[in-house]
């Protein structure tokens, strides 16, 4: 099975010889064509009546452009031009107060937010992004101007999605708070409703506020009256946490779980939080169970293979299921960080494993290989494994808690009964977006 | 300001040039990048990444890397690659952040090929170009490594700029086929449907094509080199390519008689239509609409062209304020573009859609179609 004797950077291990701390070995990097993730153009979407900016090299753009385009938003995108003289002859930061100047003389409305995004090569140039964001609200008073960032090169300091995720509350402004709103941050999606996290919320007498639900600019600046946030993805915390250092609204962070225990855990914390009883969760727990067993029933002994992209705990996941009798064979993850508890007992109770990192360029050929038929979770594992039966969501889904899991459980009995047209489905952007590709 | 655009989206970068062309030829490129560039360019420039595998990689460049001058990190990388994948040469590029630290593109490659024992060609591209400047270097440079002086083929003919940003897949199938019915022989179609072995081969031509601006440089590095003539234009339509055809038979029995370029490729200049796009593709357009439907139609290049295409329109034209003026001061009846220039199109302009990847993308691609030596009077009339 293991293809990678021979080859001085393997694409796979067995979890049994594998290094937790490092899975692989960093290298070049392969791009599969997987597009459902989001990227910071489609974050910035989320703000009602956002107009983005960008300045950056013709390389840069083009990717950004196409997102909106093919988002059918392009008319909520401008962009800037930097040449590589641009660069070293002390006109960097009027080139760009100039050009988002004369961006808003032609737009056919006047945003009431701007989110101007530079690059890698800005902040190693030392731009002062700082005098471009006062000089610009001192000749726009009525427009908010957010800074944000387009700097994968920076992505080992802070990701460009987690940053993107804060700036995206950068326009909230102080307001009293409302102790009735709890705000979730840092998502791409909405949380489900029939979630215990939103449950628990609405059943204390709050309500949820969440960019994801806001249908226009004002309705996003009510976000600032919640008093609690509550962030659940990694690249979320980000979010939260400046939200509490900026307005002071208290941050909780419950990262979504797939182990009963942790899940109580986090529901205490909120239900402390709330200054309400920790409710029974007994129910929820069955439905769990029920949904679990329902898909065992179902997709029996089929491999299954996990990707990173489908949740935020892969190796978590995949304990799970492995301890509820399904044939878990394959991860796609290039870390475990954070889950070492799940990676050990992984290793202990399936040496066989076997780990698949997602951009090692060994994994170019993968698809060309033979595989037994399996069920994926993920765009990466359908894609790499060649399967048109996958649970296709991305970071979660929205889905958390025990309803999370039942409905993760759901959709594998789903993708089990009915395959996807693979590439039409891998080639769309942003899941969940509106895709001219359609 | 030229470098600003309110809607209008840029035309792929050099680094997206540099791939498209080597995509087929089995080599190894690297583009020195963070991780932006590869997807921007398997995402949205290159149609075969999910149908066809190509060795084609970024460094992962980070800024730890970049700061400390860490030019080790992706010889070893690519080392390391080249030993596991076995290509038949190492392309390396590089995007805004190399240009920053000033990365030795021609030293790096040096060193690459002394350990891996394979063929490494340095290209120099910064992302703040069009694909023309990638892709015209990769075809010059794949020529300039590979090419042979051969016998020659009498009516052997090379296809120089062929790559999906600027044409639809199977575009090499309908040239083929066209050069076969007038009895020419391919030998090349650099770089859609060829193999190294091709380009080892392309000294023996009687004859260069040049179907876009892309494929200029290595065409006159050709004639340099072996002495073999070129023509720059694009076998659109019926009548047109017929024409075309002939006069590439004229120029191999007296090169010095006849020009490279073929009238009235640089347009009407009093028309009113206008075909935007790049040079040669767009100007043999307007040649075929003459041939073909007996329609003047004009010039607007907005990306870097050969001047004989762009004489008539002063010039290439390729800010998104500059093309909104020209077509408001010369207001024409009928603009032929890619479907994203409708935003700056005046309203009572007729359009007709004819996407380019190149420019849109994916957005339209189920709408391309192929034009060469094909009837265009339904499509455009």
């Amino acid at each position: 099975m293991n293809r990678a004797n021979g080859l001085d950077k393997p694409c796979c291990v067995k979890i049994a010889d594998a290094d937790r701390n490092e899975l692989f070995a960093s290298g070049l990097e392969y791009n599969p064509p997987a597009r459902g993730m989001w990227n910071i153009v489609h974050s910035g979407m989320l703000l009602p009546g956002a107009h983005e900016i960008f300045a950056c090299a013709q390389g840069c753009l083009r990717g950004v452009i196409l997102t909106a385009a093919e988002m059918l938003e392009l008319d909520r995108l401008s962009w800037i031009s930097v040449s590589q003289s641009d660069m070293f002859d002390g006109t960097l930061e009027c080139d760009i107060i100039d050009g988002v100047c004369e961006i808003i003389g032609k737009l056919d409305r006047r945003p009431p937010v701007i989110l101007l995004y530079l690059s890698c090569i800005h902040l190693f140039a030392g731009v002062d992004f700082e005098v471009i964001i006062d000089e610009l609200t001192q000749r726009h008073p009525d427009i908010t101007f957010v800074d944000c960032y387009m700097t994968p090169t920076m992505r080992q300091t802070v990701s460009p999605v987690s940053k993107m995720s804060s700036q995206l509350y950068a326009a909230l402004k102080p307001l009293p708070f409302n102790n009735r709103a709890v705000g979730i941050v840092g998502n791409d999606r909405a949380t489900d409703e029939d979630s215990e996290l939103v449950r628990i919320i609405k059943n204390s007498g709050c309500e949820v506020r969440d960019i994801t639900l806001c249908k226009s600019y004002e309705e996003y600046l009510l976000l600032a009256e919640c008093a609690l946030n509550i962030s659940y993805i990694p690249t979320g915390y980000l979010a939260g946490d400046d939200l509490e250092r900026r307005l002071g609204a208290k941050h909780l962070h419950l990262p979504a779980r797939y182990s009963y225990d942790d899940l109580i855990d986090n529901y205490k914390v909120l239900c402390s939080e709330l200054n309400i009883e920790v409710p029974d969760f007994s129910a929820d727990i069955n439905l769990a169970e029920k949904a679990l067993k329902a898909a065992k029933e179902v997709i029996g002994d089929t491999p299954i293979a996990i990707d990173y992209t489908v949740v935020t705990r892969p190796f978590e996941l995949a304990w799970l299921l492995y301890d509820h009798g399904f044939n878990v064979k394959h991860i796609i993850a290039d870390s475990a960080a954070g889950e070492e508890d799940s990676f050990d007992k992984l290793c202990e109770k399936c040496p066989d494993l076997m780990i698949w990192s997602a951009a090692n360029v060994n994994m170019l050929y993968e698809p060309e290989q033979h595989h037994e038929h399996m069920l994926a979770l993920g765009q990466k594992a359908a894609y790499y494994f060649t399967t048109d039966n996958f649970v296709n969501i991305v970071v979660n889904g929205g889905y958390y808690g025990f309803s999370g899991i039942a409905k993760i459980a759901e959709l594998m009995i789903d993708a089990y009964n009915l395959p996807k047209d693979r590439r039409e489905v891998l080639k769309l952007k942003g899941m969940g977006c509106a895709s001219c590709l359609v | 300001m030229k470098n600003v655009s309110k809607i209008i989206p840029c035309y792929a970068a050099d680094t997206s040039g540099v791939c498209s062309a080597l995509y087929e030829l089995g080599g190894l490129t690297v583009v020195h990048d963070a991780s932006g560039c590869n997807s921007t360019y398997s995402t949205h420039d290159e149609p075969r990444w999910y149908d066809m595998r190509s060795k084609i990689y970024i460094s992962a460049l980070t800024e730890l890397d970049s700061v400390m001058g860490n030019d080790e990190k992706i010889i070893s990388d690519v080392v390391s690659a080249a030993h596991d994948q076995e290509p038949e040469f190492i392309a390396l590029c590089g995007s805004p952040m190399p240009m920053m630290t000033g990365f030795d593109y021609d030293a790096v490659a040096d060193e690459i090929e002394q350990r891996s024992g394979v063929k490494t060609i340095p290209l120099h591209t910064n992302g703040m170009n069009s694909y023309i400047d990638g892709a015209s270097e990769a075809f010059c440079s794949i020529v300039k490594a590979y090419a042979e002086k051969k016998e020659k083929i009498i009516n052997g003919v090379n296809i120089l700029g062929l790559t999906p940003l600027d044409f639809p897949l199977g575009a090499e199938k309908d040239i083929r086929n066209w050069l076969s019915y007038y009895n020419f022989e391919c030998i090349c179609t650099l770089a859609m449907g060829a193999s190294l072995d091709d380009v080892r081969n392309m000294g023996a031509a009687s004859l260069d094509l040049v179907i876009s601006q892309s494929g200029l440089a290595a065409a006159e590095y050709m004639k340099a080199q072996f002495g073999i003539p070129y023509v720059c234009a694009v076998p659109y339509g019926k009548q047109f390519s017929k024409k075309l055809a002939a006069h590439m038979a004229n120029v191999i029995k007296d090169e010095d008689s006849f020009s490279p370029f073929v009238l009235p490729c640089n347009g009407f200049p009093n028309a009113d239509t206008v075909v935007i796009g790049e040079g040669v593709s767009a100007g043999s357009l307007t040649a075929a609409l003459w041939a073909d439907m007996k329609l003047e139609a004009r010039l607007l290049c907005t990306l870097p062209s050969p001047s004989f295409f762009t004489a008539n329109s002063g010039g290439v034209i390729s800010a998104e304020e500059d093309i909104e003026a020209y077509l408001k001061e010369t207001s024409p009846k009928t603009v032929i573009a890619d479907p994203l220039y409708k935003y700056i199109v005046p309203h009572d302009t007729r359009f007709i859609e004819l996407p380019h990847f190149a420019f849109s993308g994916r957005c339209f691609q189920k709408d391309m179609r192929s034009l060469i030596n094909k009837n265009i009077k339904e499509y455009f009339k």
